[in-house]
């Protein structure tokens, strides 16, 4: 057990190094540099070799990835050029923000997704099979942020139920779960669809295998049969699922945070464009990569922990 | 005393083709203390004779008529509480893939101690018991073993488990569905010597599935043979297995490795195919392939005898021909 | 009962289509695909207006006959806009999936057939793009290049490239095994004749499924780049830039938003609801892998 997690986070930090530096050389690859980016075309010759000096950009690509490395592995990730503020601190300041919406938006969208499918596939072709099939499959690609729009338009806007605006007051749990409603609505409703599906069809897998056969040839109660034998196994690919999905999660919370002005990563990313704010950008864009890495191979030590043929490598 | 006796059962199953007839009146017992073989091709309704017996049946799965009398209650009427509360009690099962029949990611301990559900007895008591039945079947260190998962185990292992677990409540009828196809010959045997001795010690009764002709003889007192739905023979194993009194079983019996005496470049067969079940012919359901087709085959046979308790569907026992 | 239905052998056309107008869900995804796809190319003779000529008098008006969806702030017809908007949509959907299925099949088919290091070197490869949140990457990128039509279309196709790849791959790995294979190859056929003439064509089925589930969601990644100011300029008209319009009026002028929603809604459903019912069609297997 203990190997396999280590093998697995050997695993997550090759990644990390990987994208790190994949992510460098894309964008010393493509047209356009930030020092342009920052200061704008009529930045004067002096004020570019000052600015790429400070950012260390006037180095060689291979020392400059290096210097890299070894300033994030202390934590830092440079300053932003206009508040002077480290730009870690100013990431990790909005992480939380973020985290809660996406955490709030996998849970409510996992119970009510597992719970159907399961529902689905031991009532197999009856009505509320067939109704809940439809719906998931209507729901499961439209994108997030035209659910938030529309939602947005008809529950804040029309009907005045929920606000439209920020996280809510810091400190008021209450106020803060208002605020979150909406917003996690829009992100999860098509993970109810996709888990839906992908639980029915991974249970109806299960229940056709032989030791489900076996447990209700030992007169096993139906309900431990489902939940104890069955829904054990059919887990496993929804956690999987679950881990990758932080990144289309992430990706989602960028637009849902712009569509209801919240705090948060995604937020900060879109301002620091506006602002020229290159630091800001990739140190916010490097941390949502950490984080969606860190989330897959949780997922994966989870799916270890439920699965021992996994942690045996078998 | 009989503990399993099926009168006229017919099962059909519900198809895009049709209804699919896979069992047609079929009538068998099994005495008390004694092992029944049941014996026929893939196809000839052995799986769908079990789970109508436990009445753990496909969805499109329908009994159209019969009886099957479990110590003397009609399992087929039971309320399915009631049927709940004998599996695994009263009747228990081996399936046929050992890979197959435990779930991969719970220990074997964790399974053997759910199926004691019904047990008041502490946790503790029953992982003894757990144990106690792993050595019995002859799995050395069995109560370290019990914290394994079954991958960790290889088939012969996970069919002794399984055995194991079925004969745990000490049932009165064990249902084994080819518990040894899936191993190989060495580790068949094994089996098949533990299970007769396990019989022997609990006094139940087996029901025991397999195409393998050798272990019907070699642990069965009757043997019952199936084609395509239906019983064509039954009786004791030395009468149906010395003295076949239907040409399939002759045939069955005539293609057997270990009855072939005369040194062959070509494995006997038996020509042709198992009737369509959806669309049957009328009359003798093996008359396409029979080599002893005649004129009265046009007409279904009923079973009669062929000598004291030993019984075939076929013209040829009242004719009096040869058997 | 379990299924126990072979494998289908791969259906010509005319058995695919036949199969689609029998399923339902199939046949109205057909319809809705069909009338996106020919509103997107009909676009310069049905959209009744010019997507991009401003009429200030006539500015933020309602829906009406002459303006079905209303007009902007600047006046401009909306419906008209909907229309030229699917125009883009597929204008970034289609290069981006077809360079990402053509990557994904050439890294995948030579992951899964070759040796074990390049496997492991392209499945690193494959983890590496996978762990760029798609819409964080894009901004990196947009960040630096400002946005375009190009960026967003290279920054969605490399980061599909490993949905592509990965399926690619374990698909080629379980027909490497294939008796018909090993027979081909112990007749001495070479490696580009197996790939060519038995690998492809059997991928190629499972790939059209998944990149039909696909299109949605790289429309939507286009709609929401340019929602966000990032993708499509102005004045070129998108339904992500509509919805944005929309979005700064959607206290007075709530049909904007409610006009700029509706073509991607109902794209996304067109192709899932075809997805599924080719999926169905063609490998019943590849059941809950399509989609995210």
């Amino acid at each position: 057990m203990l190997s396999y997690i280590l093998r697995r986070i050997g695993l997550a930090l090759v990644i990390t190094v990987l994208a790190v530096t994949t992510l460098f050389v894309i964008i010393h690859a493509i047209p356009g540099d930030p020092v342009s980016t920052m200061l704008g075309p009529r930045a004067s010759e002096d004020m570019r070799a000052a600015l790429e000096q400070r950012m260390g950009l006037d180095r060689p690509l291979p020392v400059q990835i290096a210097l890299f490395f070894g300033n994030m592995l202390r934590g830092d990730l440079g300053t932003d050029v206009f508040s002077n503020r480290a730009v870690t601190e100013i990431v990790l300041g909005q992480i939380p923000y973020t985290l809660v919406l996406i955490l709030a938006s996998i849970a409510w969208s996992a119970v009510l997704g597992i719970a159907l499918g399961c529902y689905s596939a031991v009532r197999r072709n009856s009505l509320g099979d067939r109704l809940t099939g439809i719906l998931s499959v209507s729901v499961i690609a439209v994108p997030a942020f035209v659910v938030s729009l529309y939602s947005l338009l008809i529950f804040a806007v029309r009907l005045q139920w929920f606000p439209a605006i920020g996280a809510g007051d810091t400190g008021d749990i209450l106020d803060q779960l208002h605020h979150l409603v909406l917003p996690s609505l829009a992100i999860g409703l098509s993970w109810v669809g996709y888990i839906a599906r992908l639980v029915r069809a991974s249970m109806l897998e299960v229940l056709g295998e032989g030791h489900i056969r076996t447990a209700r040839a030992f007169g096993l109660p139906e309900r431990r049969v489902i939940l104890g034998y069955a829904l054990r196994l059919a887990i496993l690919p929804t956690v999987t699922v679950i881990g990758v999905g932080m990144g289309f999660l992430l990706s989602a919370a960028v637009f849902i945070e712009i569509v209801f002005s919240r705090p948060g990563l995604g937020s900060l990313v879109i301002d620091s464009i506006m602002q020229r704010n290159y630091p800001v950008v990739m140190g916010s864009v490097l941390f949502s990569t950490l984080i969606f890495v860190a989330s897959t191979t949780l997922a994966d030590i989870v799916n270890a922990i439920l699965d021992p043929r996994i942690r045996s490598g078998k | 005393m009989t503990v399993l006796d099926i009168q006229g059962l017919s099962v059909s199953y519900g198809t895009p083709r049709g209804e699919l007839r896979a069992l047609r009146d079929v009538s068998l017992s099994v005495p008390e203390r004694k092992i029944v073989g049941i014996v026929g091709e893939s196809g000839c309704g052995k799986s769908t004779l079990i789970s109508a017996i436990i009445r753990l049946m496909a969805p499109n799965a329908r009994v159209r008529s019969g009886t099957v009398r479990f110590n003397g209650q009609d399992l087929l009427a039971l309320p399915e509480a009631r049927m709940r509360g004998l599996r695994g009690t009263e009747i228990s099962m081996v399936f046929q893939d050992p890979m197959q029949t435990h779930n991969p990611v719970l220990t074997v301990g964790r399974q053997m101690i759910d199926i004691q559900y019904r047990d008041k007895r502490s946790k503790a008591d029953k992982l003894k018991r757990a144990a106690e039945m792993l050595a019995l079947v002859g799995i050395p260190d069995a109560r370290a073993r019990l914290n394994q998962y079954p991958f960790e185990f290889s088939g012969g292992m996970r069919q002794r488990i399984a055995i194991a677990m079925a004969l745990m409540a000490r049932p009165s009828l064990l249902i084994a569905d080819e518990p040894t196809t899936a191993l190989d010959a060495t580790l068949e045997v094994q089996i098949i010597k533990r299970l007769r001795e396990l019989q022997d010690e609990i006094g139940c009764s087996i029901l025991f599935i397999s195409h393998h002709l050798g272990v019907i003889a070699e642990l069965c007192d009757e043997v019952v043979v199936m084609y395509a739905g239906e019983v064509v023979e039954a009786g004791s194993v030395r009468d149906v297995f010395h003295h076949p009194a239907h040409p399939y079983t002759r045939a069955l019996l005539e293609c057997d490795p270990g009855h072939i005496k005369e040194k062959t470049r070509n494995l006997p067969t038996i020509p042709g195919n198992i009737p369509d079940l959806v669309s049957l012919p009328g009359g003798c359901i093996f008359a396409d392939r029979c080599p002893q087709r005649h004129d009265a085959c046009t007409e279904h046979p009923v079973m009669s005898e062929a000598s004291a308790g030993h019984r075939a569907a076929c013209h040829l026992i009242k004719a009096g021909a040869p058997a | 009962m379990s299924d126990t239905s072979l494998p289908k052998p791969r259906s010509e056309m005319g058995e695919t289509m036949h199969h689609l107008l029998r399923d339902p869900l199939g046949l109205v995804g057909l319809v809705i695909v069909t009338l996106i796809v020919g509103s997107a190319l009909l676009a310069p003779w049905i959209a009744p207006y010019d997507p991009i000529a401003m009429n200030i008098p006539d500015r933020l008006q309602g829906p009406s006959a002459a303006h079905l969806l209303g007009t902007d702030q600047i006046g401009r017809d909306t419906f008209s806009r909907v229309i030229w908007g699917g125009r883009v949509a597929l204008q970034v959907a289609l290069p981006t999936i077809g360079g990402a299925v053509a990557i994904g099949l050439i890294l995948g088919m030579a992951a899964g057939y070759g040796p074990k290091w390049l496997d492991t070197l392209i499945v690193l490869f494959f983890d590496t793009l996978r762990s760029f949140p798609t819409v964080m990457f894009a901004l990196a990128v947009v960040a630096l290049v400002g946005p375009s039509l190009n960026t967003v279309i290279l920054v969605i196709m490399a980061t599909s490239i490993p949905t592509y790849g990965r399926v690619v791959r374990t698909l080629t790995q379980s027909l490497k095994e294939a008796e018909f294979i090993t027979a081909e190859r112990a007749l001495g056929a070479s490696t580009l004749r197996i790939m060519g003439v038995h690998l492809l064509p059997n991928v190629l089925g499972p790939l059209a499924v998944l990149a039909a589930m696909d299109i949605p969601t790289v429309v939507g990644l286009e709609a929401g780049l340019s929602f966000l100011g990032m993708g499509v300029r102005p004045p070129t008209p998108s339904w992500g830039s509509l919805l944005n319009d929309g979005y700064s009026l959607i206290r007075n002028t709530p049909w904007l938003i409610i006009a700029g929603g509706i073509p991607l809604i109902l794209t996304t459903i067109g192709f899932t609801f075809l997805g599924e019912a080719l999926r169905d069609v063609v490998d019943p297997k590849l059941r809950g892998k399509g989609g995210k």
